[in-house]
């Protein structure tokens, strides 16, 4: 009697219930990371080691030391394909300047902007494969754009073959990543720019600034940040930029991307060990590249801050600096 | 409003406009309409095309409008044959059930994390914080082979849990958002007697309730247009999702666009209509969710 007392007032002390609560609540998480993220990365570590398919048995890896990572910067089609991210980069930063204009213009008010607003946000929701469909039909030869371009005055002859031609085609693949994302990079600037004190644009009216003046002193700063870190993302995502490429074209004349001969050497070809080489090759980079980001952050950043920047701003820009550092980390998700 | 419209009405019509005025005014509405053209054509066409018979679509031109906007046998025909009423049931059922578990775990995860000392408590942060480093693609490589050996893969089961698995922005987002909630609220109710779960529960749950609504606007988002390890993991053709069953057009159907437009509406559909219902709610769970995740 005394013992299961006792055993009930242990069992509810605020020491065991602390204990019982942090191993119960933080169980599942950690062990779902563990299965579908770094034990997979320990075995990726390893196989790039071994020539292999998902198929063979352990006991007949062939054990092949560098030579994997070593074909990655040798052979042609792999390291190569990482020169097509010049691509998607540019893509990225025409990206981000047509969003930031487009979202200062629907800051203010305009008529039917709620629509506008929809029109360009949509085609973030449409799913990749959907895209393709739709970018496949919009490309082929005399449909979509070819008519539209007609109505413009150019002639069919002289249009370029948009997927196949290898001049353009990487620019028709990076326009349609464009497409789908800059609504969603727009909405974003706008709810940066709309949770800037709106007396500050009163202030600034009733001074006599202009729209231009406004954007200049008040908008770019309370955004700086914002902008900064989507540049400095679009870095990383255009190194492992995978999707336009592999549902429209599937890196068929020179369109293929690192991930897509990556995902193909994984899973078509099933060189596995050459495929983890890449993967790792890729991580490496993107790890630099983000701890470059951190530092560059860290220090120019800081330096850059100006004598005469609002009280206001300042606040804000603290605490977008605050909230980026954590997006940094959770736009390296996707 | 209307009274304010109705008085200020004859003062505006008067004001004149500075040349600089007019030219941001006309480049303000040209832009507008010249992207806003740009964002809709894609779509716009394939609507068009949708709505043709076969014979109508290899006679006309792709930008002609169709003879009769109420022929709906290419939407009937590709339903039927994607089976997308399947996967219809397959995406919502994935859908629900992941949101539901993520945002579970999530926050309750993050209940710890921010609540308690304990030993592991900065190494878990910092495993979840490199875990979102890594490109989801590049880590399908291996776990490719960890599903295989679950026997997890052509089971809609094995797709959730893993779906459940890689989800790091939730978790900085009920974080953050549980910084704000203070620990007073926590300490009166221990006072008053109450578990650490009815805390969790009762207090914690339903404050936050704003940071639930971003994370399931963000996630639902990637989970909805999920298709590469859907298209990975769930290949036999009863566990395909919406975004996959599209995947039956490519090969010998490739090119009958009027069947393949008309499956492609169908597939964000569902997205259209909720866009259209929560528009409000889905710009600043994507606002805030870019800022706070």
């Amino acid at each position: 009697m005394s013992g299961a007392g006792s055993f009930k007032k242990w069992i509810t002390s605020r020491k065991v219930q602390q204990v019982l609560i942090v191993i119960g609540f933080s169980l599942i998480p950690v062990a779902l990371l563990m299965i579908f993220t770094y034990i997979p990365f320990g075995e990726m570590v390893k196989f790039s080691f071994y020539k292999m398919k998902y198929t063979t048995p352990v006991q007949n890896r062939q054990y092949v030391g560098l030579r994997n990572y070593m074909d990655v910067f040798r052979r042609k089609d792999c390291f190569g394909a990482l020169k097509l991210s010049l691509f998607y980069m540019v893509g990225a930063l025409v990206q981000l300047v047509l969003a930031l204009y487009l979202a200062t213009i629907l800051s203010f008010k305009v008529k039917g902007g709620n629509f506008f607003k929809g029109v360009m946000f949509f085609p973030y929701l449409i799913s990749g494969i959907a895209i393709g469909f739709i970018f496949k039909f919009f490309f082929t030869r005399g449909f979509v754009l070819d008519t539209v371009l007609q109505w413009c005055g150019f002639n069919l002859a002289d249009l370029p073959y948009w997927l196949k031609d290898q001049r353009v085609n990487n620019w028709s693949l990076v326009f349609t990543s464009v497409w789908r994302y800059f609504g969603q990079n727009m909405v974003l600037f706008i709810g940066a720019i709309m949770s800037v004190d709106s007396e500050l644009y009163e202030a600034a009216s009733l001074d006599g600034a202009n729209k231009m003046q406004q954007f200049r002193y008040i908008i770019l700063p309370s955004i700086k940040t914002i902008v900064t870190l989507n540049i400095i993302l679009s870095i990383t995502g255009s190194l492992s930029a995978f999707e336009p490429p592999y549902v429209i074209t599937d890196g068929a004349n020179g369109t293929g991307t690192y991930f897509v001969i990556m995902n193909r050497i994984a899973h078509t070809s099933q060189k596995v060990g050459l495929a983890s080489a890449m993967a790792i090759v890729l991580l490496l980079i993107i790890f630099i590249c983000t701890i470059l980001q951190k530092l560059f952050f860290k220090y120019v950043f800081r330096d850059a801050d100006s004598e005469d920047e609002s009280y206001k701003a300042k606040k804000a820009r603290l605490k977008a600096e605050k909230a980026a550092k954590k997006a940094a980390a959770a736009g390296g998700a996707k | 409003m209307d009274k304010t419209v109705k008085t200020y009405k004859p003062v505006k019509a008067k004001k004149t406009y500075t040349p600089t005025q007019c030219v941001w005014g006309f480049l303000k509405y040209f832009s507008l309409c010249f992207f806003g053209f740009i964002a809709l054509l894609p779509i716009v066409s394939c609507v068009i095309t949708a709505f043709k018979s076969d014979k109508e679509y290899q006679s006309t031109s792709v930008m002609t409008l169709p003879k009769n906007w109420l022929n709906f046998s290419n939407f009937v025909s590709a339903f039927t044959k994607a089976n997308m009423g399947r996967a219809f049931f397959n995406s919502l059922i994935v859908m629900v059930v992941v949101l539901g578990v993520s945002v579970i775990i999530g926050s309750q995860l993050a209940f710890v994390l921010n609540r308690f000392k304990f030993p592991g408590n900065k190494l878990i942060r910092n495993l979840f914080f490199f875990a979102s480093l890594l490109p989801a693609v590049a880590m399908q490589v291996s776990v490719y082979n960890i599903m295989g050996k679950l026997g997890f893969i052509n089971h809609l089961y094995g797709y959730i849990i893993m779906m459940c698995g890689t989800d790091v922005i939730s978790i900085y987002l009920f974080i953050q958002f549980m910084e704000n909630i203070p620990v007073s609220l926590d300490e009166s109710a221990i006072m008053d007697g109450a578990s650490y779960w009815t805390i969790y529960w009762k207090i914690i749950l339903p404050l936050l309730k704003p940071a639930i609504v971003t994370s399931c606007i963000l996630k639902g988002v990637s989970v909805y247009n999920e298709y590469y390890c859907a298209n990975l993991y769930l290949q036999s053709p009863d566990v395909r999702t919406l975004a996959t069953s599209l995947y039956v057009f490519v090969g010998p159907m490739g090119s009958k666009y009027n069947l393949i437009c008309a499956g492609v509406i169908i597939s964000f559909l569902p997205a259209l209509i909720v866009f259209i219902l929560f528009q409000k709610q889905i710009y600043s769970g994507i606002a805030t969710g870019a800022v706070k995740g």
